[in-house]
């Protein structure tokens, strides 16, 4: 039970599960970018989730109403933040993406080893 | 004016940065861009005498109070650090970008890389001077952000992928902290850190803050480079530009460092971190294990600056060691590590840019015979190599010396023989740019003659500092074990 009524959490779970996964085993940079963005956008979710109060509203004032439920607008503020600074680390990442394919010629791992003559 | 001193010190730089952006001269950017460096420092000084005489200082952003407003507080442990990352902009931005730097920045786009490194240091000043848990994370990525765009500045195309990668790990590190920072709102319904700490005793036995816990120190040992996390520091440290390998490595893990210190004292507690959880149980052998494997790895590079950047893991180690002990003298040892290594090794990574600027090359094998072709930038080299062994009379002496104190009081002859090998280590590495630049012949007809004097400057005044710190310990041992006792929470 504590299981199903969870599931929200299980969701992001999984969700950052992939994220981690596609950045440590796919080769492609910009593939590599994705996974990152998808770990990423698992904890905006994560927080949002944590601001839903069961039977809230959205928490707008309701006038004549002092008793509605609400739910809690903190952590949606606070990602806000996390989605530019997500964005910036997205946009940062991609140029150097850019800088790399211009530098290297390609933007897959293996070969970009090669190139360097390391496995580093 | 003065009351407002805690937010300026992070205004300052962060409004000087698009300002850069307005300079057409890159002599004019780079006096700005010192000046507001010194500026910083000034400040720091200045709140750094505040808390020592009057105790700690709360500053609420914008007239609203904690815990619901942001708080900057400064207290005597991060007033030190804010004075050592100010003390490392200062001296390392008038370095500029000469040829010394090694980097790969257009001519006529000089004022992005000011404004990048004024970003840098607004980043890693408000990490530091923050007292809000949300905004360390902002602060953190900030800092980030800015480091990421430097070290792909490098000359060298492999700075590209080392920058690429580190904002692959730096992402990852950053994401966790802003996870474990949620658990502990989802649990208290707080992100001001002193509330925190008062709130978090009657939740402390849920496994959401184990978590939390877990998260928030996993991310911060990535930022930190603490073994086996350090992936990302050597590639980072040894292709960016050398002025920056010089403020990175001074300050960008130190105040991972000192955030570590602070989550794990301040907001959650000894009793809990140590002995509940028992963090020092894992974080003891990871620290001996870096001391050791980063100066393994040290002895075996070609290359001078990625030497340096191993020999950092290195003392990495022993600043976590003395987090680790979790006595006075250990936290005492590990503060006063994190200020001399930062003099230390930021004067070494000039020393290189001094070497790379007239040799082109920081390759060991280009350096034969140095010493003879520019005696005072070797001579350089020696004593801050000395410090890094930790000789009698150089800085790096004195903390290792608080860190063998703390090892005898908690009963680890072992580890204080532990210390002093890893110190042999040092030596050994040491030695071999040592013999290379003095024992080796010079190559025929190898220019001579100093670096120029913008960069030779601020090296020697780096390592001068790390030699009268070895003499005068009374300011830096002084602040340190104050800011221990004030972590640990004993009376002085």
């Amino acid at each position: 039970m504590t299981f199903l009524s969870l599931w929200n959490y299980w969701a992001i779970v999984v969700l950052m599960m992939l994220g981690l996964y596609v950045m440590i085993a796919r080769e492609n940079l910009v593939k590599k970018m994705m996974g990152l963005n998808l770990f990423q956008v698992s904890v905006i979710l994560f927080y949002v989730s944590i601001g839903k109060v069961a039977g809230g509203t959205a928490p707008i004032l309701l006038e004549g109403q002092p008793d509605a439920l609400y739910s809690n607008p903190l952590p949606h503020v606070l990602m806000l933040t996390a989605i530019v600074v997500g964005v910036s680390v997205t946009a940062v990442g991609l140029a150097l993406v850019v800088r790399i394919h211009e530098a290297y010629g390609t933007t897959e791992e293996v070969e970009l080893e090669k190139l360097d003559g390391t496995g580093a | 004016m003065s009351e407002h001193l805690p937010a300026l010190l992070v205004v300052l730089p962060l409004l000087a940065a698009p300002l850069c952006l307005l300079l057409p001269r890159p002599a004019w950017l780079r006096a700005f861009a010192s000046a507001i460096a010194l500026a910083c420092f000034a400040i720091a000084l200045a709140l750094l005498r505040h808390v020592l005489e009057t105790g700690a200082w709360s500053y609420a952003l914008g007239g609203w109070a904690a815990p619901l407003g942001i708080e900057f507080r400064v207290d005597v442990a991060n007033a030190g650090v804010l004075a050592t990352v100010a003390l490392l902009a200062a001296v390392v931005l008038p370095c500029g970008l000469g040829a010394a730097a090694g980097h790969a920045i257009p001519a006529g786009r000089s004022h992005l890389f000011y404004a990048a490194f004024l970003l840098l240091l607004t980043g890693l000043l408000g990490v530091t001077i923050t007292g809000d848990a949300f905004n360390v994370f902002v602060f953190l990525e900030i800092s980030s952000l800015a480091s990421y765009t430097l070290v792909s500045l490098g000359r060298s195309r492999r700075a590209l992928r080392a920058a690429f990668s580190y904002l692959l790990m730096g992402t990852i590190g950053g994401t966790f902290i802003l996870i474990g920072i949620g658990f502990l709102y989802l649990m208290t319904g707080t992100l001001n850190m002193a509330d925190l700490a008062q709130r978090l005793p009657a939740v402390e036995q849920t496994r959401t803050v184990h978590a939390a816990f877990a998260f928030l120190t996993v991310g911060l040992a990535i930022k930190l480079a603490v073994f086996p996390l350090h992936q990302w520091l050597p590639n980072a440290y040894s292709f960016a530009p050398s002025t920056v390998s010089a403020f990175l490595a001074g300050t960008g893990t130190k105040v991972a460092y000192y955030l570590l210190l602070r989550f794990s004292f301040t907001v959650f507690g000894a009793a809990f971190v140590f002995g509940r959880l028992g963090l020092d149980l894992l974080l003891l052998p990871l620290s001996l294990a870096a001391m050791f494997i980063g100066a393994i790895a040290a002895i075996n590079q070609t290359d001078l600056k990625r030497l340096l950047a191993y020999s950092s893991v290195s003392q990495v180690g022993y600043m976590t060691l003395g987090l680790s002990l979790a006595s006075v003298t250990g936290l005492t040892g590990g503060l006063v590590h994190l200020f001399n290594h930062a003099l230390i090794k930021g004067g070494l990574f000039l020393v290189v840019a001094a070497l790379v600027a007239r040799t082109g090359s920081s390759e060991l094998a280009d350096l034969h015979g140095i010493g003879r072709r520019m005696p005072i930038t070797s001579a350089a080299f020696v004593l801050g190599g000395l410090g890094l062994i930790g000789v009698p009379a150089t800085a790096g002496f004195v903390s290792k010396w608080y860190l063998v104190l703390a090892a005898l009081e908690s009963g680890g002859l072992l580890l204080a023989f532990a210390i002093l090998a890893s110190s042999l280590l040092a030596a050994i590495y040491v030695w071999r740019v040592v013999e290379i630049a003095y024992f080796r012949a010079p190559p025929e007809g190898a220019p001579r003659g100093e670096a120029p004097l913008d960069i030779l400057v601020p090296a020697c005044l780096l390592i001068g500092a790390s030699l009268y710190f070895g003499l005068f310990t009374h300011w830096s041992v002084g602040v340190a074990a104050r800011a221990a006792r004030d972590l640990l929470g004993v009376g002085s």
